[in-house]
C-alpha cells in the first residue's frame, strides 16, 4: 500500500485549548489590574511588573535551558502575579530575587509546571516578606496619584492598618496597598474573564470571599467589617488569582469549597489576631499544603453511585 | 424560526461532556444510496461482543444472498450471513477492524444477488408473540448497530424480575462527522417506529422514547410525524436532547430521557430500561417485514480526506478500500483512517479491512487533525473532571496508570470509565488520559480473573 496511515488511540479530535492559551487568558485577565496599577502608581508600577515578568521568564529559561522566553506562558504569569503582591516601587533587585525564587524554589525544584505544591508567586512573596521585610512591608506603600505618571513618592499606611477608607475608594482602588490589589473593580473584571473562559470555578473565590465577609461582620458589622475586609488588602487578588491557581488548589467540587473557606479562615485569623496586618499570602500557602489531602477526602460520587431507580 | 427555538430549548441532558465541532454538514445532506457490491467480500466470523461464529461453509461452496455462513458458538453471539451470492473461495484469517486477524469467509460475487430461500416475510408485528420477535432478531443475526455490536436477542431477553418498562431508541448520534442514523431517521422513520414497537412488544415495555440531539431538528420532526402517523395504544414520544458529546452513550441517554442513573457496573436493565440504536430498529423492521438478515448496514463515509462524502448501504465484508474508491478515493493529504466516529472510533493501519456489523462510519482525516503534541505534566486544571460524564477523576486515574499504580487507578474509578474520550479531548496538557485508563482497565480486569 502506497499511503502511510497514522494509527493512534482515540479520541482523534482534540480541543484547541492548551496550557499556553490558558496562560495568555490569565495575562489578559490581569490586564485591568495592571492598567489600574499604572494609572494609580505611575511608571514605577509598570517597571516593577516588567522586571518581575522578565526575571521570572529568564530564570525559567536558564533552568530549563530553553531559548523560547515565553514558553507556555506560566513564568510570565508567575512574574506578573508576584509583582501584583509587591509594593508599587520596591528596589529592582528585590523584585528580581522574588521572581527568581518564585520560579526556582517555588516551581522548578518540584519538577516544574504542574508539579509544584505551593503557589510559586506566593512563595516568592513569602521569601521576600521574611527576608527583606523593610522593602516589602511597613513604610513602603505609595499614596495613589491617579493619572500622574511620575508623581513624587509619598508613602502612607494601608487601609488595613488605618481602618480609614471609604468603600467606594476601596472598590475603585484609590487607596494605598500592593501594586495590583487595590482595585476591586479591576480584579473582578479579570475574574469575570477567567470565569467566562472556563478557567476558574466559582467555588474557591466564592467560598473565600463569602467566609471573609461573614467573619468580617464580627469585626465592625456588615459594611465596615464584612465588606471592608473583602475589599481591603489582598483578599480579592488572592481569591480570584492566587487561590484559584490550578496546580496548587483542589480539583474536586467539595474540596474547592473547603479550600476557599480555609483560606478565608486563616487570612482572618492572621488579620484579627496575628502580628502582621495582612495574612492572605500565608493563608493560601498553608492551604496549598493541604490540597492533596483535601482532594483525597472529597472524591466525588461516581455516576449512579448513590441514586437508584427514580 | 421555530427550529432554532427548539434547538436552544432542549434541557434534556446529563452532566459533564464536551462540545467538539459537529462536522456533520459534510454528509448530512446526502441521502442513503446503495454502494455497488464489490467483486469479493471478506466476511469475518466474529462481528459482535461475545462469542465468535464457526464458519458453516467451505471453499468451493456456492452461497446465496442472505444464507447463513457463520453459526454462533454461544448464547451471547449472533449468526453471520453471506452479503452476496457467489462462490466461497477460501476460509482463512484476515484483517479485522478491532486489530487482530480473525477467521473470515472470502466470497467471490457472481453479481446475481440470488436470494436465499429462507428470506421470507414473517407475520405482521400484531400477530407475533414476544418470543417470536426475539427469535426473529436472533435468526437475523441482529446486533446493536450503534457500534457496540451487543447481540440484540440477548438484550431482548432480560430476567423477568428486571421489570423493563421503557425502550429508548438512540438517535442521538453524538459522534461528530457521522450522519448514518440522521439520514435513516429522515428517510425511514416509519421503520424506526415499527422496530421500536417490536422491541416494546418483545420486552413488554409500555413506554417508548426516541432521543435525538437537537442539532438534527429535521430528524426530530420526521420522527414526530412517524410516531403520530403510527399512533396506537402505545405510549411513544420523541425527545430532542441537548447536543453534547457523549449524549448517545447508553447511561447518559437514559439519564437524559428518564432521569434514572444506572449504577456502576450495572446494565441499563437495572433501571428498567433497554436501549436500541435507531438503525437496529430498522433492522428489526426489515427482519420482520422482509425476513432479511443483517448482511448490510448504512455507513457514513466522510471526513476532509474523502473526495465525495456519502451515506451508503454497504454489504457486510466489503473492503474499506473498495468503499473509499467508490467515494472518489482519499485526498492526497489524507493521513488517518478511522472506523467509527472521531471520538471513539478505531484508527486503522490499512484500508484492506472489511466493513463489519459494528462499522458506523469510515472517517478519513487530514494532517491538521493528526497532531502529535508533546505531553505536558498534569496542571490539575480539573477540566477533565468537569467533562467526565461518569463523574470520575480522569487526571488521577491517568497519572496513577502512567506510574503503573494500578490499585490507585482502581480506587479512583478506572473500571467505571467507558472510554468516551472527553477527558483526552479537553486536556490542555494534551495528556492521553483515556489511553492510560484503558491500560489500567486491562490490568485490573486481568487481576480479577
Amino acid at each position: 500500500m502506497e499511503r502511510k496511515l497514522v494509527v493512534s488511540s482515540s479520541p482523534h479530535l482534540k480541543s484547541p485549548e492548551d496550557i499556553q492559551s490558558i496562560m495568555v487568558d490569565v495575562l489578559v485577565a490581569l490586564f485591568p489590574a495592571a492598567l489600574m496599577a499604572v494609572l494609580l502608581f505611575g511608571y514605577r508600577a509598570l517597571l516593577t511588573m516588567v522586571i518581575a515578568m522578565l526575571a521570572a521568564m529568564i530564570t525559567e529559561a536558564i533552568i530549563l535551558r530553553k531559548r523560547n522566553l515565553f514558553g507556555d506562558g506560566s513564568a510570565a504569569v508567575t512574574g506578573l502575579l508576584l509583582a501584583m503582591t509587591l509594593p508599587p516601587a520596591p528596589p529592582w533587585w528585590v523584585t528580581v530575587v522574588g521572581s527568581a525564587v518564585a520560579i526556582a524554589i517555588g516551581k522548578q525544584v518540584f519538577g516544574g509546571m504542574g508539579n509544584n505544591i505551593f503557589n510559586p508567586a506566593l512563595v516568592g512573596r513569602a521569601v521576600l516578606a521574611v527576608s527583606w521585610a523593610g522593602h516589602v512591608a511597613g513604610d513602603v506603600w505609595l499614596r495613589p496619584a491617579p493619572f500622574n505618571f511620575a508623581a513624587d513618592m509619598v508613602t502612607e499606611a494601608t487601609p488595613l492598618v488605618t481602618r480609614d477608607a471609604s468603600l467606594t475608594d476601596l472598590f475603585i482602588g484609590t487607596v494605598s496597598g500592593s501594586l495590583g490589589e487595590t482595585s476591586a473593580l479591576a480584579l473582578l473584571l479579570g475574574g469575570a474573564w477567567l470565569y467566562y473562559r472556563g478557567h476558574i470555578d466559582w467555588r474557591i473565590p466564592g467560598s473565600f470571599v463569602a467566609a471573609v465577609f461573614i467573619i468580617g461582620i464580627f469585626d465592625g458589622g456588615p459594611a465596615m467589617g464584612g465588606l471592608f475586609h473583602v475589599l481591603a488588602g489582598g483578599v480579592l487578588l488572592g481569591a480570584i488569582f492566587m487561590a484559584t491557581d490550578m496546580v496548587t488548589s483542589p480539583v474536586t467540587p467539595a474540596g474547592k469549597l473547603i479550600f476557599g473557606t480555609g483560606c478565608a479562615a486563616v487570612t482572618m485569623l492572621i488579620r484579627l489576631f496575628g502580628a502582621p496586618p495582612e495574612g492572605v499570602t500565608f493563608a493560601i500557602l498553608l492551604m496549598n499544603g493541604l490540597t492533596p489531602l483535601i482532594d483525597n477526602l472529597t472524591l466525588p460520587k461516581r455516576f449512579g453511585e448513590v441514586k437508584k431507580r427514580a | 424560526m421555530g427550529i432554532e427555538v427548539k434547538e436552544c430549548m432542549s434541557k434534556r441532558t446529563f452532566s459533564g461532556g464536551v462540545h467538539p465541532g459537529y462536522f456533520k454538514d459534510l454528509s448530512s445532506g446526502k441521502p442513503v444510496a446503495s454502494a455497488r457490491a464489490p467483486a469479493q467480500v471478506i466476511i469475518p466470523m466474529h462481528q459482535n461482543i461475545g462469542a465468535p461464529c464457526d464458519p458453516v461453509v467451505q471453499a468451493g461452496d456456492e452461497v446465496k444472498l442472505g444464507q447463513k455462513i457463520g453459526e454462533p458458538k454461544g448464547f451471547v453471539s449472533a449468526p453471520i450471513f453471506a452479503s452476496v451470492s457467489g462462490k466461497v473461495m477460501r476460509v482463512e484469517p484476515f484483517n479485522h477492524p478491532l486489530g487482530n486477524p480473525v477467521l473470515a469467509v472470502f466470497i467471490e460475487n457472481d453479481g446475481l444477488d440470488t436470494p436465499d430461500e429462507g428470506m421470507q416475510p414473517h407475520k405482521p408485528l400484531e400477530a407475533l408473540s414476544a418470543k417470536e420477535i426475539i427469535q426473529i432478531s436472533k435468526d437475523a443475526g441482529m446486533v446493536g448497530l450503534g457500534g457496540a455490536t451487543f447481540p440484540t436477542h440477548v438484550k431482548l431477553s432480560p430476567p423477568p424480575e428486571a421489570g423493563i418498562d421503557t425502550v429508548i431508541i438512540n438517535g442521538a448520534e453524538c459522534e461528530p462527522f457521522l450522519t448514518a442514523d440522521h439520514r435513516q431517521m429522515l428517510e425511514r422513520a416509519d421503520d424506526v417506529v415499527y422496530g421500536l414497537k417490536g422491541f416494546m412488544k418483545a420486552l413488554g415495555a409500555a413506554r417508548g422514547i426516541i432521543g435525538i440531539e437537537d442539532n438534527k431538528p429535521d430528524a426530530v420532526a420526521s420522527m414526530e410525524k412517524a410516531v403520530a402517523a403510527g399512533k396506537g395504544d402505545d405510549d411513544i414520544v420523541v425527545y430532542p436532547l441537548h447536543t453534547k458529546y457523549p449524549q448517545g452513550a447508553e447511561k447518559m441517554l437514559i439519564k437524559a430521557v428518564t432521569g434514572r442513573e444506572v449504577p456502576p457496573g450495572a446494565l441499563p436493565m437495572a433501571v428498567g430500561v433497554v436501549n436500541q440504536n435507531s438503525g437496529t430498529a430498522i433492522a428489526l423492521a426489515e427482519a420482520i417485514r422482509l425476513g432479511k438478515p443483517l448482511y448490510e448496514r448504512v455507513v457514513t463515509v466522510t471526513g476532509p480526506g474523502i473526495r465525495e462524502t456519502a451515506n451508503l448501504l454497504v454489504r457486510n465484508g466489503m473492503l474499506v478500500k473498495d468503499l473509499i474508491a467508490q467515494c472518489g478515493g482519499m485526498t492526497d493529504d489524507a493521513r488517518k483512517l478511522i472506523l467509527g466516529g472521531p471520538m471513539m472510533g478505531l484508527a486503522q493501519p490499512t484500508d484492506a479491512v472489511p466493513v463489519t456489523k459494528g462499522v458506523s462510519g469510515v472517517l478519513v482525516l487530514t494532517g491538521e487533525f493528526v497532531s502529535n503534541l508533546p505531553i505536558a505534566s498534569c496542571i490539575k486544571c480539573g477540566k477533565c473532571l468537569d467533562a467526565c460524564p461518569m463523574n470520575l477523576l480522569p487526571n488521577f486515574i491517568g497519572s496513577a496508570s502512567e506510574k503503573a499504580m494500578i490499585d490507585l487507578a482502581e480506587k479512583y474509578g478506572a473500571m467505571d470509565c467507558f472510554e468516551c474520550g472527553c477527558c483526552t479531548y479537553i486536556c490542555p496538557a494534551k495528556r492521553p488520559l483515556v489511553q492510560w485508563i484503558r491500560i489500567a482497565k486491562g490490568e485490573i480486569g486481568a487481576r480479577r480473573k
